[in-house]
């Protein structure tokens, strides 16, 4: 399958990052080659056959609906490249 | 062989040694060491300190565990309180966790003492550790080669003699691949044997936690420790994990796929006197087919990068982690940050995901993948009705050398084409050194049990062990 440009621009929107022009050249060749390899499945007959998820056959794992210790606000907070007021700050949205 | 850490403990506690003793020596090594590029950080006076706690403790009669007084290092996709956690990506380049994975807690309620935290592909994307932002380790044996990885720094440490042990997480080959070409054990648990938690999530239905050694015993002793439920990984399974013998003959499979073209003429040899060995120690062995084999990595290349996609959709400059100075907008935040902070591998990957998960593309691609999954257990059960484990090579090739695959993702790829099947299916599996080629090369013999069946496993791998 041949890839384009425009689609490797499409998909960098879409994974919010935000390529350079060079990079974008040099990740059109990738993502055809990566895509033209993995289309090789599609020669499978998969009719009928379930698709697998979960490997160990766990299902609906429970906990109880109690608090347990966690992290402080104080500690998450310091992580954050700049916080005001108790609150991660970001650029202006509106 | 037998297990070092043992002596080690049996050192410290009897008084011949001392916690100091052990660190000091380890960290002399690794700095003897330091032109391999294994570890990210060295962390000297945090390591020092808790070894004098822990000598004092053991004047003061306590019992301070089963790992007292031992230097390990971990993947630095381990979240550790002490140092830094990068993945070896520049997004976290200076982040500080503000806590440990269960996994170090678990070594250090027994004592162990982390001494550094080891090189990696960035976010464990990769197989020869030459992703990482901040260089690639290299092979233990010839400098102009490649550790494998992406647990290359925790392999190189390992086989260059620093620490017994130290931890790796596998999610298509990150512990095996390694450990085959610098010539340690590396042991893959069953799916969901060992909590994830505070590891850095790369795709949560293969990821697994385990340990890279230079004995099989020493595996052993740290997966007991580290196997187990803790509330905070809910795919992890009751410890099942109670250490065996075994001494009876075995029916094993050579999986006939992983001798054929592709592969390296001494990697087959030196599979091939695996096999002789085995038959001389009374183990019946037989070719074995794995039809599904052939499209592992394509199967692998939809379904991690779908996982990857959404793990790495966190990273976004906001709460944690670098945050591009040149961003205006908050769009501008998590596009730049995204940018400037990934690795190209991880872009790859995580443009894949959005590919194969996109409407329109999702059956197509994400759940023909699952399906053909599917045909693989399928696979893997049949064999397994009638042969006790599988083996193989660990990686069609010794260590390449570096810069030989970075131009082409796929040829990388390729490097995975045998730890990957079990991978999918969540079986166990250990890289068990298997000779050297005739430049000296490590070459490692993978062998590949049931679910659930470690211990075993670890077990069989003991009485295969050369210079055993």
């Amino acid at each position: 399958m041949s890839v384009s440009k425009s689609d490797v621009a499409h998909l960098a929107t879409l994974s919010s990052i935000s390529l350079g022009d060079d990079e974008l050249d040099a990740l059109t060749v990738d993502l055809e080659n990566i895509i033209t390899y993995i289309e090789q499945l599609q020669e499978l007959d998969t009719t009928g056959v379930e698709p697998t998820y979960q490997l160990t056959g766990l299902a609906n794992v429970w906990r109880g609906d109690e608090i347990t210790p966690q992290l402080s606000r104080e500690k998450l907070l310091a992580l954050a490249p700049e916080s005001l007021n108790n609150q991660v700050k970001v650029p202006k949205v509106l | 062989m037998d297990s070092e850490i043992a002596k080690i403990v049996e050192r410290v506690v009897s008084g011949e040694s001392s916690a100091r003793a052990e660190v000091e020596k380890a960290i002399a090594t690794a700095k003897e060491k330091e032109d391999l590029h294994a570890l990210l950080e060295l962390l000297e006076s945090e390591a020092l300190a808790r070894a004098d706690g822990i000598d004092a403790r053991i004047k003061n009669g306590e019992n301070v565990g089963r790992l007292a007084g031992v230097p390990y290092v971990a993947k630095d996709n381990f979240l550790t309180t002490v140092g830094h956690t990068t993945a070896a990506a520049k997004i976290l380049e200076n982040f500080e966790s503000p806590l440990n994975a269960t996994a170090i807690e678990r070594l250090d309620a027994e004592g162990a003492i982390l001494i550094g935290k080891a090189n990696l592909d960035a976010f464990a994307h990769g197989g020869s550790t030459e992703n990482s932002a901040f260089g690639p380790t290299k092979n233990v044996v010839d400098p102009e080669r490649v550790a494998g990885g992406s647990s290359g720094g925790s392999a190189a440490i390992v086989a260059a003699g620093v620490v017994p042990f130290a931890l790796g997480s596998d999610t298509g080959g990150s512990i095996r691949q390694p450990a085959s070409f610098n010539g340690a054990v590396g042991y893959k648990p069953t799916y969901g044997m060992i909590s994830r938690y505070g590891v850095v999530a790369m795709a949560s239905s293969t990821d697994v936690v385990g340990p890279l050694t230079r004995t099989v015993a020493d595996a052993e002793l740290v997966s007991e420790i580290l196997a187990g439920p803790d509330g905070r990984d809910s795919t992890v399974h009751d410890n099942y994990f109670l250490t065996q013998t075994s001494d009876k003959p075995l029916k094993i499979g050579l999986i006939r796929e992983f001798i054929g073209d592709g592969v390296d003429s001494e990697v087959v040899t030196k599979t091939k006197e695996f096999v002789d060995r085995l038959k001389a120690a009374g183990h019946a062995v037989e070719e074995v087919d794995l039809p599904m084999a052939k499209y592992s990595l394509a199967i692998y290349y939809i379904v991690v990068p779908a996982e990857v996609s959404s793990n790495l959709a966190r990273y976004d400059g906001v709460r944690y982690g670098l945050r591009s100075e040149t961003a205006k907008s908050l769009d501008d935040v998590y596009g730049q940050s995204r940018d400037q902070g990934f690795m190209p591998e991880n872009k790859r990957r995580i443009m894949i995901g959005s590919y194969v998960l996109s409407s329109g593309y999702f059956d197509a691609y994400y759940l023909q993948a699952q399906k053909a999954r599917t045909l693989l257990i399928q696979e893997f059960d049949i064999l397994f009705e009638t042969y006790d484990f599988l083996i193989g090579p660990t990686a069609p090739t010794p260590a390449f050398k570096l810069g030989e695959n970075t131009a082409d993702p796929i040829k990388m790829y390729l490097a995975d084409a045998m730890t990957v099947p079990p991978s999918l299916a969540g079986l166990p599996a250990l890289s068990l050194p298997n000779d050297a080629n005739d430049q000296g090369l490590p070459i490692g013999i993978q062998i590949i049990g049931r679910q659930k069946d470690d211990a075993r496993l670890l077990s069989f791998a003991k009485t295969m062990e050369m210079n055993g």
